[in-house]
């Protein structure tokens, strides 16, 4: 039964809505048809609020929150699309792109970036930092899978597929800031690690930085909608 | 005094480049160059990137020819793999690989070329572009504004889009034809077939008066090499390379990729970014050799398919043996572009087009791999080199106008002694130069053309650095 305590009511955009206590601001945005960008957040995985996108102004406080992380609060007026989230969000993106070697014209994913559709949906039209053109490897010793680290984004999605839903952990992150790379094992290569080759991971990357040996050229859709239907079977057994 | 006269940029061409012309003290020509003023780096950069990826990597070459970079390179790939790919998937590409020579072909003679063929080599600079033509003979500015959007409609039809499709993948392509767009490429033929004989007509009506340029552009005994068939007729997308020399004997034949790579040489000139590939048994220069329309209907016995077939015997009977002027370059497109219109119409007539069945699966089973097709400007050969986990360690690149190279440098100097007098130009002379280079059709940065727009400027420069004299278009 619910209580009057566990309904919180607030102001999304201005417009009125109802929610469940700990819901967070992210899912009762959508609930509600209001959009709100994110790049690390994939529904059926747990939330860790690394990409910054889903950003959003609360009232009263000068400090942004990540939406996919804060959870509501009574009589919480929160914004989702100002001048400054924009701003914020050109930013992040632009950060993103002179990070790595994002060359979408003979990228796998072109067309279906996640990374790429943000960017074009955000307006983005140019970069204004300087890009850092580090020297990535390509590690194609898995029989079926390639990463490519310069078309990562570190937004941990393999990370945690891998060790929430498939139970492996083979994926982690390795150095830090501007350093950390995604790894398999200990830093093996992926073709000799402890992978069990479900392709979860690469189902879940929002780039083409994980991807099918088999699919390339431009055929190479991801399909990570299986994440909440595998949870929900899960949680019916 | 010596001096230098500068033609920056050569315009109405596919990418950069540029001639110098060197007079002596008397104010003879004395040498000239085409220079290819832009490096690309595609060979360097794609070390490192897996070899499933290099067909889409090196199609970005060129937007005007994408498709045979493409194929090249998937067949490089397939090499790599050792995979035969479905027959279907090998007429496809073979259909997907016409449409770009006639789309390119189309290009070249009507947007490039016709300018100077139609309006004259000394009519007015400003008019000298496909508006000018159509302006002219409106009739013929649709016909190859017309042939262009076939070519390019079929390539959108079959791959989904029109500039550097992902269809075309190691193994074959990655959708099978459908009946709807069997029907609608069906449909474009008579138009297409109605543009290409108008424009034939047309160039057969105006090639007598250009008997001072035929005589004068690049026309000297050459070898030529292009693909064939077993049955000797043309072919663009498989076959074995053949080399001929100038009086038509074969110097080697069944030249397969992984051999071309053995008889094939590049030399490099202090002057130009593109290489000058040679025959090695004959050694650099005298192993240079020409490719693309001229070398393809000098090295056939016959097209394959009527039209072309009566049209090659016409062509044939230009010159006893091989013909030699570049001007006849023209002449081949046109006559190639009608191959192309009847070979596809003769593909889709099979009924296994539509079988799904177009691709085969494998990853590396050999640690090289070459692949040639034929570009519309000529054999396109991809050289690759991988290791274990099919990461390219090594590329390698033979393209069309590197192994024209050496004929358009020698097709300028030509020219140049035949038009640039006691030191003076005139603005019709040196269109006249670039005109040479026109006929062959290169590739430069492959990327990018320009017709009219360009800045032309001609410098006419003194030994000591000092301009004296300039043109500006």
């Amino acid at each position: 039964m619910t209580t009057d305590a566990d309904v919180k009511t607030l102001v999304i955009d201005e417009q009125e809505v109802s929610a469940r206590a700990g819901q967070t601001i992210l899912e009762v945005a959508r609930e509600n048809d209001i959009d709100i960008p994110t790049l690390c957040h994939l529904e059926g995985l747990s939330d860790v609020g690394a990409c910054r996108l889903c950003l959003v102004e609360i009232k009263g406080s000068n400090k942004l929150l990540p939406a996919c992380v804060a959870t509501v609060q009574e009589g919480m007026e929160v914004s989702t699309n100002t001048d400054r989230l924009r701003k914020h969000r050109h930013a992040i993106l632009e950060l993103l792109f002179a990070e790595r070697n994002h060359i979408c014209s003979v990228c796998v994913s072109n067309g279906h970036c996640e990374l790429q559709a943000l960017a074009q949906e955000q307006g983005l039209t140019h970069v204004r930092l300087p890009y850092r053109n580090p020297e990535l490897t390509v590690d194609a010793s898995h029989e079926r899978y390639t990463v490519d680290h310069n078309r990562c984004i570190l937004c941990t999605r393999c990370v945690r597929v891998c060790a929430e839903i498939e139970g492996a952990h083979v994926w982690d992150v390795m150095g830090r800031g501007i350093n950390s790379i995604v790894i398999t094992d200990l830093n093996e290569p992926w073709g000799s690690s402890s992978c069990t080759r479900c392709g979860k991971c690469v189902q879940c990357c929002p780039t083409g930085a994980l991807f099918d040996k088999s699919k390339v050229g431009d055929d190479h859709p991801k399909y990570p909608d299986f994440l909440p239907y595998l949870n929900l079977m899960r949680e019916a057994q | 005094m010596s001096q230098t006269i500068t033609i920056d940029p050569v315009t109405r061409l596919e990418g950069h480049g540029k001639i110098t012309i060197q007079l002596n003290g008397q104010g003879e020509v004395e040498d000239a160059h085409f220079h290819v003023t832009q490096v690309r780096g595609f060979e360097r950069f794609s070390e490192g990137r897996p070899y499933y990826e290099m067909p889409s990597l090196m199609a970005r070459i060129c937007g005007i020819c994408p498709v045979s970079h493409l194929i090249a390179s998937a067949k490089a790939c397939e090499a790599i793999m050792s995979v035969r790919i479905p027959h279907t998937a090998a007429q496809l590409r073979r259909m997907l690989n016409l449409a770009q020579m006639v789309q390119s072909h189309a290009l070249s003679f009507f947007h490039l070329s016709s300018p100077d063929l139609l309006l004259g080599m000394e009519s007015d600079p400003k008019a000298r572009n496909i508006f000018g033509v159509l302006a002219a003979r409106p009739d013929l500015g649709r016909a190859g504004i017309g042939l262009r959007r076939f070519g390019q409609h079929i390539i959108e039809l079959l791959a989904n889009k029109r500039i550097h499709p992902g269809w075309v993948v190691p193994g074959g392509v990655t959708e099978p034809l459908s009946a709807a767009h069997r029907d609608e490429i069906l449909a474009m033929l008579p138009e297409a077939y109605a543009n290409l004989g108008l424009a034939l007509t047309a160039y057969k009506q105006i090639a007598g008066t250009f008997k001072q340029e035929i005589e004068v552009f690049a026309n000297f005994p050459s070898n030529y090499m292009g693909l064939i068939n077993e049955d000797e007729s043309i072919e663009f997308t498989d076959g074995a390379a053949r080399l001929i020399d100038p009086q038509g004997a074969i110097i080697e034949d069944g030249i397969t990729a992984s051999k071309y790579t053995e008889v094939i040489g590049e030399a490099v000139e202090p002057y130009s970014y593109t290489k000058f590939a040679y025959y090695k048994p004959l050694g650099y220069p005298q192993g240079s050799y020409r490719v693309g329309p001229l070398a393809r209907l000098n090295i056939v016995k016959s097209m394959g398919t009527p039209l072309a077939e009566k049209e090659l015997v016409e062509f044939k009977q230009l010159a006893a043996g091989p013909v030699q002027s570049s001007f006849h370059y023209h002449h081949a497109r046109l006559i190639e572009a009608l191959y192309g219109i009847e070979k596809i119409e003769q593909i889709l007539a099979d009924p296994r087009i539509l079988d799904k069945h177009v691709r085969a699966i494998a990853g590396v089973n050999r640690l090289e791999g070459a692949g040639q097709a034929e570009a519309p400007r000529g054999t396109l050969m991809h050289h690759y080199k991988v290791d274990e986990n099919g990461l390219i360690t090594w590329a390698n690149l033979v393209i069309a106008t590197g192994q024209n190279n050496n004929a358009m440098n020698k097709g300028v100097l030509q020219s140049a002694k035949a038009y640039v007098k006691d030191g003076k130009f005139t603005e019709g002379a040196l269109n006249r130069v670039e005109a040479v280079i026109r006929t062959f059709d290169p590739c430069l940065s492959c990327s990018s053309h320009a017709f009219g727009q360009m800045p032309l400027v001609l410098t006419l420069v003194s030994a000591d650095g000092e301009v004296v004299d300039q043109l500006v278009r």
